[in-house]
C-alpha cells in the first residue's frame, strides 16, 4: 500500500489539490504571456509612432507624397508607401486566392489519394521555406525576365525609368505564392468540413460533381474560405523579406512597373542609419502597419462570428 | 461537427494572425534595441574600460580625450576610440557626431580636444587655428554591371545620369541600353557622401534605393546597364568600376588626390600636434601605427602615409 502511495504523483487529497492549484496558476501564467506580449507592443507601437504624427503633422505624413527623410528641408509623406502596400496586397490576392481555393479544391475532392498525397505535403513545404528564399529566387528569375518585359514595354519611352525588373509585379508574384500555403491550408479544411449528407443530396438530385463542388460544397465552406482570404492578406501585407530584395524600394506611385517600397520595406531599408525625426517616422510607419493589421484581425473575428451566428 | 472544427479553425486563425503581428512589431522592437546600444556602445567602454584596469596595456598615460564633428566619421571615430581604450585602458576617449561644422567650432571654441571634419579645412577655420591632420581618406567607387562598354564617365555625366537627365547608355558612347540608376537608402553614409560630392544632394532620381552594399554590388553585376555606388573597398571582379575623369579608382590616385569621388578625414587640433596633451599625441601615434591603420583599413577607408 505505503509503496504504490509513493509513486503515485496525487499521493492524498491535499496533494491533489497543490497540483491541481499550481497548474491553474502556470495555465494563467501563460495564458497572460501572450496577452502581455499584445498589450505591450500596443502601447509600445502607440507610444513610439504617435509623437512623429504631431510633430510633422498628420496630414504631412498620411497624406504627402514626398519621401526624402534625410534632405535638408525633410519632407516625410508616406502616401505612396501606404497605397503601394494596399494596391500589392490587393493584386497578390486577385492572383493567389483563386489558384489557393482551386487547389483546395482539387485536394479535397478532385484529387485520386496518390496524387493528393504528393501535393499536400508540397503545400506544406511551400509554407515552410523562410521568406528570404523567395526573394533570392526572384532577383534571381523574376527580375531579369521583368526587365525584359520592360524593355519590350517601354522602349522609346522617353520618361519611364528603367527598374531593372525591380518593380511592383515581382514583388506581387512574390507574395501571391508566398499566400498559397496559408490560402489552400485554411480553405481545404473547410472544404473538408462541409458535412457529408449535403454533398450526398446534390449528387443524388442529379448534379454532375463539378455542379457540386461549385454550388454546394464552396458556398457551405463560405466562410472558411473567407478566413483564408483574410489571413492571406495578413500574411501578404506583413511580410518585408522577400519584397524587399525584389520590389527596387524606390517611393513611387504604385504602377505595376514602377520600382516601389511597401509599409514593410520602408522600416526594414532605412532603420539601420535614421536618426531624430526620420526613425520616428519610421515608427509611425510601423503603427499604420500595425493599425491595418488590427483591421484585418477584426474583420476575421467578425466573418467568423457571423458564421457562427448562422450555424 | 461543423462548429466544432469551425471553432478550431478560428483558434488557429486568430492564432496565426496573432504571431503575425507580433513578428512583424518585435522585429523593429529589437533592431531599435540594436541601434541603441551601437550608439550608446561609446559611452559604455569609456566607462567599462576606465574602470577596470588591465595589467598588460599601458597604463601609465591616464585622462580623457573628446572629439565632435562630422556624422560621417562616426564608424572610425568608434572604432578608433574602441581599440585605443583598450591598448590605454585609462584614457577615455568620447566622441559626439554633429556635423564637420559644429565640429571644427567646438574645437576652436575650445569645448573638445579634437575637430572630426569629412572635408579640408576653410581657410577662416585655419585662420582661427585648427591645423588639418588627415587621418583617413573615403572613396567611392561608380561600379557598372561587366558587359558595359563605358568605362569613363565625367564628372558632369555622372551627375546628368544620377539626376535622371541622362537615361540610356548609347548618349554616352556605349550600346543602346537603358541607364537603371541604383543607389542606397536615404541615411545611408556613402549616399551622402556620394551625393555631397557631385553637389546634387536631394536631387538624384534612384530606381532601386538598396539597404546595403551587398546589394547594390549584387544588382549592379546581375543587371545589364545599370550604374551603382559603393565604398571603394569592396569593389570586385563581379563589376566595373569606371575612370572618371580619366582616372581610375585606385587607393594610390586617391592619395594623389587626383579622383574626384573621395573625401579626407580630418582630425583637427588646435595648433600642431605637438603642442596637444600627451593622451591626444599618443592617440595621433595611434592611428599612424600599423596597429592603427589595421583599424582605419577595417572600416573601409584609405590609410595615408
Amino acid at each position: 500500500m505505503k509503496t504504490q502511495k509513493e509513486f503515485s504523483i496525487v499521493g492524498n487529497r491535499k496533494s491533489k489539490s497543490i497540483v491541481e492549484k499550481t497548474a491553474q496558476v502556470i495555465f494563467t501564467i501563460c495564458a497572460f504571456m501572450a496577452v502581455m506580449a499584445v498589450a505591450s507592443i500596443t502601447i509600445y507601437m502607440i507610444m513610439k509612432g504617435t509623437p512623429a504624427l504631431f510633430e510633422v503633422g498628420i496630414k504631412e505624413i498620411l497624406f504627402g507624397t514626398v519621401w526624402k527623410p534625410s534632405a535638408k528641408e525633410p519632407s516625410f509623406g508616406i502616401l505612396y508607401v501606404i497605397l503601394t502596400s494596399i494596391v500589392g496586397t490587393t493584386m497578390a490576392i486577385i492572383i493567389g486566392v483563386p489558384i489557393g481555393i482551386l487547389t483546395a479544391v482539387f485536394l479535397a475532392e478532385v484529387a485520386p489519394k496518390k496524387l493528393a498525397s504528393i501535393v499536400k505535403p508540397a503545400v506544406e513545404l511551400l509554407a515552410g521555406i523562410p521568406s528570404v528564399i523567395y526573394g533570392l529566387l526572384g532577383i534571381l528569375l523574376l527580375n531579369p525576365l521583368m526587365y525584359k518585359l520592360e524593355k519590350i514595354i517601354f522602349a522609346g519611352s522617353e520618361t519611364h525609368q528603367y527598374t531593372g525588373g525591380s518593380n511592383l509585379i515581382s514583388a506581387v508574384f512574390v507574395l501571391a505564392i508566398m499566400i498559397l500555403p496559408t490560402v489552400i491550408n485554411i480553405s481545404e479544411s473547410a472544404i473538408k468540413a462541409v458535412p457529408e449528407h449535403l454533398k450526398s443530396a446534390s449528387l443524388a438530385l442529379g448534379a454532375s460533381h463539378i455542379q457540386t463542388i461549385f454550388k454546394v460544397i464552396i458556398p457551405a465552406a463560405k466562410s472558411g474560405i473567407i478566413s483564408a482570404v483574410v489571413l492571406g492578406v495578413g500574411r501578404a501585407i506583413g511580410e518585408a523579406m522577400a519584397i524587399t530584395l525584389v520590389s527596387g524600394s524606390s517611393v513611387n506611385v504604385p504602377l505595376p512597373f514602377n520600382s516601389v517600397r511597401f509599409l514593410t520595406t520602408a522600416i526594414v531599408s532605412e532603420m539601420g542609419y535614421a536618426s531624430g525625426t526620420h526613425r520616428e517616422v519610421l515608427f509611425t510607419i510601423g503603427l499604420v502597419l500595425f493599425v491595418f493589421i488590427m483591421i484585418i484581425n477584426v474583420s476575421l473575428t467578425k466573418i467568423l462570428k457571423s458564421a457562427e451566428n448562422k450555424d | 461537427m461543423k462548429t466544432r472544427k469551425l471553432v478550431a479553425l478560428i483558434g488557429a486563425a486568430v492564432l496565426a494572425t496573432a504571431s503575425l503581428t507580433a513578428c512583424g512589431s518585435t522585429e523593429t522592437t529589437a533592431e531599435s534595441a540594436a541601434e541603441t546600444t551601437a550608439a550608446e556602445s561609446t559611452a559604455e567602454t569609456t566607462v567599462e574600460e576606465s574602470s577596470a584596469t588591465t595589467e598588460e596595456a599601458n597604463t601609465d598615460l591616464s585622462g580623457s580625450i573628446t572629439m565632435a564633428g562630422s556624422t560621417s566619421m562616426e564608424k572610425l571615430a568608434n572604432a578608433v576610440a574602441e581599440s585605443f581604450m583598450e591598448k590605454y585602458p585609462n584614457v577615455t576617449v568620447s566622441a559626439e557626431f554633429t556635423g564637420s561644422g559644429a565640429g571644427i567650432e567646438s574645437l576652436t571654441a575650445g569645448s573638445v580636444d579634437i575637430g572630426n571634419s569629412s572635408r579640408n579645412l576653410k581657410d577662416e577655420e585655419k585662420e582661427a587655428g585648427a591645423v588639418e591632420n588627415i587621418v583617413a581618406i573615403d572613396g567611392i567607387a561608380v561600379v557598372v554591371d561587366p558587359a558595359n562598354t563605358v568605362t569613363d564617365l565625367t564628372k558632369d555625366q555622372l551627375i546628368s545620369i544620377y539626376t535622371g537627365e541622362t537615361t540610356n547608355w548609347s548618349e554616352l558612347g556605349g550600346a543602346d541600353e537603358p541607364i537603371v540608376v541604383v543607389g542606397r537608402e536615404a541615411g545611408s553614409g556613402t549616399r551622402g557622401a556620394f551625393e555631397e560630392l557631385l553637389e546634387i544632394e536631394d536631387a538624384c532620381v534612384y530606381a532601386n534605393e538598396l539597404d546595403s552594399t551587398g546589394a547594390v554590388m549584387a544588382k549592379v553585376a546581375s543587371t545589364p546597364g545599370a550604374i551603382g555606388y559603393v565604398s571603394l573597398d569592396v569593389v570586385d571582379d563581379s563589376v566595373i568600376a569606371v575612370a572618371l575623369e580619366g582616372v581610375e579608382a585606385t587607393a594610390e590616385n586617391i592619395k594623389a588626390g587626383n579622383y574626384f569621388l573621395s573625401r579626407p578625414f580630418v582630425m583637427a587640433t588646435m595648433g600642431e600636434i605637438s603642442e596637444q596633451s600627451p593622451e591626444v599625441q599618443a592617440l595621433f601615434e595611434y592611428l599612424a601605427s600599423d596597429e592603427g591603420k589595421e583599424v582605419i583599413s577595417s572600416v573601409g577607408l584609405i590609410t595615408v602615409d
